[in-house]
């Protein structure tokens, strides 16, 4: 039994790699699609079949709508997988496969469209009972207004693009000065980066943790959570390290955030693989921060604790099957930890592209999804990971063991990388104890230091 | 005589003369520029570079146009110092 004949992967380097992995597993065939950039990439040889779609700029290839279309109907593909990034959570493209009748392998595009807006998705989760972080409900149309708003919440205070995410288009506000002095710029930068220039404000949360919910939702109105990933330890807004359990949660609060998370997916009619963001305070609240509408960047963690196929289970939900198990069958054993290796200067962060060299993997200790293989080239078009590392041990203390010994087995030359932070983090006893908040790494700036 | 004083970029990305796709250049062809002036932005992984004049004097030329790929060490610009 198959869900699909034939597969169109919108996507590149690690992800791409992941999805056809398990459509070969299910005798499904791959059309992979590349950019100029990318004709070497690894991604491009392991697919059943090939198709160059543009030149290297993300916008001229990946991002080009019309052009990945085109070519899902010139090779006969029943579906398309997004993967994360590119046209994953873009409604317009969702409508345009919806349209042409292939199947987009996701949510619909209206539930994109709808969580896409973090004012909407607020407006939702509250009527789902899921408490979201105190703030305004409503699109904020000048100064005054806001200064209005702000006094009744009391600073210091976040000013968000409602279309804004992943850190773009977010602005911290200590006072009303400075609430005066920012305001019309951030709400033009939302409407030139988002074509959208809603803004709101939220309450600013000091020493955050980051805890999220993986879900999964059939077409029949089954929901189920996989369990949460915590992912507190971030630069620059982006994920740097993600575990499972989050050694922050006992019992009784994880089973009141995973209730929650699931309250707000049947809220919104969600259906395939999604994750629930949410913001923990220092007491122990938590608050829905954003959801995301995709296969996220560190579903192996969840895969590993589970012992489930992500995307066999995205395939099996977008070929309108339902969902054959209860949440009572659904265990996890042991902990698992990720690591994002990243072409980078591991103290500045600063992109370094180049030619792969020496990579070595110890492949029997760990889980390697990587996006590139000795001798290919990281070039400068796209994003700076090189690839996932994945360890699962019996306890957090085997898990964070067995990551040290893989991160000191391995070797990478060519591009500078942040390996040398990973090890780093993997032995800083803040870690170990697992009390970190997202101001890990800014509180910890001597695992920045080159020693 | 004027010195010349090409610009290179030491990272390789995508040319943008522009900070934004709705603003104007940094710097037009024929303009002053003052050492420590940003002439150009190169994108690398999602990231801007910024590129400064490292002389004074006058930006007589670009070699490459926007959007261009560049490698690294690329002449970018040339500068004529007064």
């Amino acid at each position: 039994m198959s869900y699909f004949r034939k597969v169109l992967i919108a996507n590149r380097g690690e992800i791409a790699r992941r999805i056809i992995r398990t459509c070969k597993k299910l005798g499904i065939d791959t059309v992979a699609v590349y950019s100029e950039a990318d004709a070497e990439a690894p991604h491009v040889s392991e697919a059943t079949e090939a198709v160059c779609i543009g030149p290297a700029q993300a916008k001229k290839s990946y991002l080009y709508v019309e052009k990945v279309i085109q070519v899902a109907k010139e090779t006969n593909a029943d579906a398309i997988h997004p993967g994360y990034g590119f046209l994953s959570e873009n409604a317009e493209f969702v409508r345009r496969c919806e349209e042409e009748n292939i199947v987009f392998i996701g949510p619909s595009a209206e539930t994109i469209r709808l969580m896409g807006s973090k004012l909407e998705a607020r407006v939702q989760m509250k009527k789902a009972g899921v408490k979201v972080v105190p703030g305004t409900d409503r699109s904020l149309d000048s100064v005054e207004e806001a200064v209005l708003v702000a006094n009744e919440l009391g600073y210091p205070l976040m000013l968000k693009a409602s279309a804004g995410g992943g850190g773009i288009g977010m602005q911290l506000v200590l006072d009303q000065d400075e609430l005066i002095k920012v305001f019309d710029a951030t709400k033009q930068k939302a409407n030139s980066f988002f074509n959208d220039g809603t803004v709101f404000l939220e309450k600013w949360i000091s020493k955050p943790r980051h805890i999220e919910v993986q879900i999964v939702a059939d077409t029949y109105g089954n929901v189920l959570h996989l369990f949460e990933r915590e992912c507190s330890v971030q630069r620059r807004n982006q994920k740097v390290i993600e575990e499972s359990p989050s050694p922050f949660l006992d019992d009784a609060l994880r089973k009141e955030l995973l209730e929650a998370a699931i309250r707000g997916v049947k809220q919104i009619n969600y259906t395939n693989v999604g994750t629930m963001e949410f913001i923990f305070d220092e007491n122990k609240n938590f608050y829905f921060l954003e959801m995301n509408t995709r296969l996220q960047v560190e579903h192996p963690v969840t895969e590993e604790i589970t012992g489930l196929d992500l995307v066999e289970w995205q395939l099996k939900i977008a070929a309108k099957e339902p969902l054959a198990v209860s949440q009572e069958e659904i265990n996890k054993t042991g902990h698992a930890i990720e690591c994002r290796l990243y072409a980078e200067d591991p103290y500045t962060f600063f992109p370094s592209p180049g030619v792969i060299s020496g990579l070595e993997l110890p492949k029997d200790e760990a889980r390697f999804d990587f996006g590139y293989t000795n001798g290919s080239t990281v070039t400068p078009f796209y994003d700076a990971m090189i690839g996932k590392i994945i360890v699962h041990g019996i306890s957090r203390d085997h898990a964070i063991d067995k990551m040290q010994k893989v991160l000191e087995e391995m070797n990478i030359h060519g591009v500078k990388s942040n390996l040398p932070l990973l090890k780093k983090i993997m032995r800083n006893d803040q870690f170990i104890n697992g009390s970190y908040t997202t101001e890990f790494l800014n509180e910890n700036k001597g695992l920045l230091v080159e020693r | 005589m004027a010195e010349q004083k090409t610009v290179l970029t030491p990272i390789p990305g995508v040319f943008y003369r522009k900070p934004a796709p709705d603003k104007d250049v940094y710097v037009k062809e024929g303009d002053a520029v003052k050492t420590g002036d940003v002439i150009a932005l190169v994108e690398v992984m999602k990231n801007f570079y910024e590129i400064k004049a490292e002389t004074e004097g006058v930006l007589a030329q670009f070699f490459v146009e926007d959007e261009d790929l560049l490698d690294a060490g690329q002449e970018i610009a040339v500068i004529i110092e007064q």
